[in-house]
Order: C-alpha cells, then structure tokens, then sequence
C-alpha cells in the first residue's frame, strides 16, 4: 500500500497526542503529578496540539477536505466515521481537565470527572484509527487482531516518552513516568515483533486463479496490461517495498522505536542532574518519533493488497 | 445510508463470456466515452499526452495466459464493479456517499457528498473504483444508470455502453436477481462462476468460462499417418502426400 505522508503523520502525531492526554489525565486524576498550571498548560497544550495537527493532516489526505463534516455520519458501519466522533467527542473531557487544571476547577471534581472521561475516549479513538485498517479483509497484513492493539500500544509508548520529556523539562520526579513508559515501550516490542511473525507465516490463500476463476486450466500469467502506465490502483494499492530493505527498516526501528527508549528510561532511574535528564529525555524522545515514523511507514510499505493479483499473478 | 439494503428487488449486473472475449478494448473506450459525459463526468485524464499519461477508467481488459498443457490459452479478462450483494466499499464509507440502491442493486458513488477520503477502494477486492484526482471524488461504474432508464433511448440502447459495444457479444446486461431473466440461464446453462466468492462480497456479476477445448488427439492422429506414407513408399505416394500438406496450409 501507498505509504501517504499525510496518513503517517496523522497516525503518529495524533497517537502520541493521545497517549500523553491519557498519561496526563492518569497522573492528574491519581495525584501523581502536582496540579501546577504552567505543566497542565504545556502538558495539555503540546497533548492537544498533536491530536489536532494529525487530524488536520488525515484532512490533507482527502479530495475534498471541505467536506470532512460529513464523515461524522455514518458510525454505525463505518470505523473511520466512528474515530472522527471518538476525536471530537475526546475534546470535551480533555477540554474540561485542561481548563480545570490550568485555571482552577468551575465545578468540584471537574479535574477528576474529564480525567477518567478522557482516558477512554482517547484509547477509543485509537482503538478506531486501528480498526479501520484492522477491519479490511482485502489485506492480509492489516487483517490480523494484533493491529488495533498495536496501534494502541504504542500511542500509549509514544506518548510515555513525551510525558518524561514533559516532567524532566519541569523538573518534577520523572521515575514514575520512566517505569512506566519502559513497561508500555517493552509490550509495544512483544506485540510488534508478535505482528511481524504473524505476517510472515501467514498463508497467502488469495491466488490470481481465484480471482480470474481460470485455475481451472492451470497457472496464470499476465500477458498484456490494461493500460501502458500506472493506474490509480497501482499507485495506491500496488506499492511494495522491496523486502531486504523492509527486514533492515524493521531493525532499524525495533532500536530506534524500543531499545534505545528502554534503556533511556533505565537510565533516568538513576540520580541524574537536571540537565542530563533532560538530554537523555530529548534523545529518547527523538529516537522514538524516527522510530515510530519508520514502523507506521512500514506498515503501509509492506502491507500487499489483494488487487494487485490482477496485475501480478501469483498469491496475497 | 452506508448500512446496506437488506434486500434489492432486482440484482441488475453484467454476464462477461471469457470464451468470446477478444480483448479488443471497445467496452473499456465506450466506458470511458459515455461516463466522462454522464453520471461519472468529469472523468478527467492527467497528462493523457505526456510522458506520463493516466487517468480514471471504470473497466479495465487484461489479458492472460493460463496453463501449459493443451488446454493452455490466452484469455482476455475485462474488470469492473461487480455491484456486490454484501459490497465492503459501502460499509466502510464515513459520509454515506457510497450506497447500494434497494431499487436494482446497483452500487453508486454520490460525487456531491464524497469527501475522496479512497478508503473504498482499499476495501474493494477487485480494482472496481478510481480516484478521478482533478475531481477529488471517487468513481466507480454506474451500470450505466443514466442510459439503462432513459426512455428517449431506443429500447436496445437501454444497456451500459460496454455491453452495446461489444463486437463479439461477450457482454450481456440484465437482473440476476430473477432466475427466469436471459442472463440468469445463461449463468446456469455455462456455470458462470463468482470472483474471488471466498472474499464474501457475493458479486452479482458473474463470468462465463472458456469453453473446454475440442479434443486434440484425433487432429494429431492423421499427422502420424502422413509421416507413415513419407516414410513408405512410392514417388506418387510422395507426390500425392505433398500436395495434401500443400493443399491443407
């Protein structure tokens, strides 16, 4: 599959987003973090920033972006509906925590109320955004149960070591922070070395005989195209990366995206300087966004899309 | 609207006869012909004389070789909508611009209210919708919707404009919801068959497979025969071998 900027960016910056909304709201509601309105405003702020810069980007994607309105209207069948109303409905807990924590409560227990409101609405719109790719049949590599988890995993990831940065810059106890963002980072491992394995070995069932119905007479071979250059369904459906090149990305992120943010995080358990812990945090932080860039590209890189047995024979 | 019909009273869709089909790219050009005036317009083509020529098309012809032995062949495959019963292009769509009509089943695009988000086309197995990117709509066949109910046109105008092209009669157009209909015989006289059924879009187009071939062995048969009276015999035999072969080219 085509591997779209605007879709990378959206799903990476709008997962972090998510994911520092939810450690955010977490810590607030546990008493984890003090509730200082300078770290609700930026926290918050950089939070929601990246859930609204993403979602205007998966606007960029669209031929008619005026009309993304419309979008909201069909939830009952459709999981890209149901995430634009996750996201927007994911603005009035988050709204409601921000502007408590930041210029004090309107209502008792409003911090507490948007906090746990936020934390699922957040993880649905997630859960939806991997669903969306979880729910198409037509390719295989998406076809598989651990995406949606995958997806929420590693907002949960991305976002832990953002909240780090966050509370090292502010200079608050970044221990928690740092324990918990390794544990999220080390299952984001387990499930996307999970994911990889499942794609691999999973039985290409789909054949160019089945989709022509002319097996009857024996194997198949494209003799003459339906066109001299590449159609839209070439362009968007039949983009492969070759897969040397993917096996190295594949370890290119798997360090970039998990091991060195592990050992970041085990790094800030020990009594750092300010300063150091800073720098640890930002290299961390840095190393994650090329890593998560890298896996969601991925993931659209290698993803094979049934079609393509039209123009390429063989099995998907 | 995205939620499917329960059930259409008709199933209007194509019958495509692989063993008639010559590929000679008429149904794809009259496709493209009519739909860039008609329900689909525009129908837009970027860079058509450059280097780099494309543009959205809603049928397709490839051609294929199937097979080594003497059944092997050259088919030639047209591909288009198939207006699924059960189509994952209308369920997925987040506006309701992509439905299935309750009337005859046909699946349509309402270029009005698409945003080009193109997660239909993601969902379609078979290749059926391009993304017309001047237009910034997806399109897809029609069926033809705007000729097949226009009562201005001569009855046998009355079909999708690749049906009416086609040279060989290899496309026939009609309501497979009706076991009666002509092209539901037709489908159970030469077992039309479904693409990709296991898929369980349940298409309602079905295709026609070559006929098997005639058997072979007894057109071989003589040959040996002639390479005997080669072998053989006299200068008339020869002669008269010769000139059978000559005679026979």
């Amino acid at each position: 599959m085509h591997p779209a900027y605007s879709v990378i960016v959206f799903t990476t910056a709008s997962g972090a987003g998510y994911g520092l909304l939810i450690w955010l709201a977490i810590a607030a509601a546990l008493n984890l973090v003090p509730h200082d309105p300078v770290l609700g405003f930026f926290g918050l702020g950089v939070a929601l920033a990246l859930i609204t810069t993403g979602l205007l980007a998966s606007t960029l994607h669209l031929g008619r972006p005026s009309r993304a309105w419309r979008a909201l209207s069909q939830w009952k069948s459709s999981w890209l509906s149901r995430e634009g109303i996750a996201a927007i409905l994911t603005y009035v807990p988050a709204g409601a925590l921000g502007l408590g924590w930041v210029f004090g409560e309107f209502v008792p227990g409003q911090i507490a109320a948007g906090a746990w409101l936020a934390v699922p609405c957040a993880l649905g719109t997630v859960w939806c955004t991997g669903m969306i790719y979880a729910s198409l049949p037509t390719i295989r590599a998406w076809d598989q149960p651990l995406v949606a988890p995958v997806y929420v995993v590693l907002a949960l990831a991305t976002g832990g070591v953002l909240l780090i940065l966050l509370l090292a810059v502010f200079g608050y106890d970044v221990r928690w922070a740092a324990v918990v963002s390794a544990l999220t980072l080390a299952l984001g491992w387990f499930l996307k070395a999970r994911y990889w394995l499942a794609i691999d070995t999973a039985n290409k069932t789909y054949t160019a005989e089945a989709a022509t119905g002319l097996g009857r007479f024996g194997t198949l071979r494209p003799l003459d195209p339906p066109h001299t250059q590449p159609n839209f369904v070439m362009r968007e459906m039949g983009y492969q990366v070759a897969r040397r090149h993917a096996e190295k990305l594949r370890r290119l992120s798997a360090v970039l995206l998990f091991v060195l943010p592990i050992l970041a995080g085990l790094v800030l358990l020990l009594d750092l300087p300010s300063w150091m812990q800073i720098a640890v945090a930002s290299l961390a932080a840095l190393s994650t966004t090329a890593g998560v860039l890298t896996e969601r590209w991925l993931f659209f890189a290698e993803a094979e899309h049934v079609v393509m047995l039209y123009y390429r024979g063989g099995a998907a | 609207m995205t939620s499917l019909p329960e059930a259409t009273s008709k199933k209007l869709g194509l019958v495509i006869d692989l063993d008639t089909c010559v590929g000679c790219q008429a149904c794809a050009t009259s496709c493209k012909e009519w739909n860039a005036g008609g329900y689909s317009a525009p129908l837009t083509d970027q860079n058509p004389r450059g280097r780099d020529p494309h543009g959205t098309w809603l049928n397709r012809v490839h051609s294929y070789e199937v097979g080594d032995d003497a059944q092997s062949r050259t088919v030639h495959f047209p591909r288009s909508c198939l207006h699924c019963e059960t189509p994952a292009c209308v369920t997925v769509c987040p506006t309701g611009a992509s439905y299935k009509r309750a009337s005859d089943g046909i699946v349509l695009v309402n270029p009005d209210t698409c945003i080009g988000c193109k997660l239909c086309s993601w969902a379609c197995p078979y290749g059926a919708r391009e993304y017309d990117t001047d237009d910034g709509v997806m399109k897809k066949c029609t069926l033809c919707v705007d000729r097949i109910y226009n009562e201005t046109f001569a009855p046998e105008d009355r079909v999708p404009a690749c049906v009416r092209a086609c040279p060989t009669g290899a496309r026939h157009f009609g309501d497979l919801g009706d076991p009666e209909s002509a092209v539901s015989q037709l489908v159970k006289e030469r077992e039309g068959f479904d693409l990709l059924p296991e898929m369980g879009f349940k298409p309602v187009n079905k295709y026609l497979p070559p006929r098997a071939r005639r058997d072979q062995t007894a057109a071989s048969a003589p040959q040996a025969a002639e390479q005997a009276v080669d072998n053989s015999s006299s200068l008339a035999d020869r002669f008269f071998a010769w000139a059978d072969r000559s005679l026979a080219r």
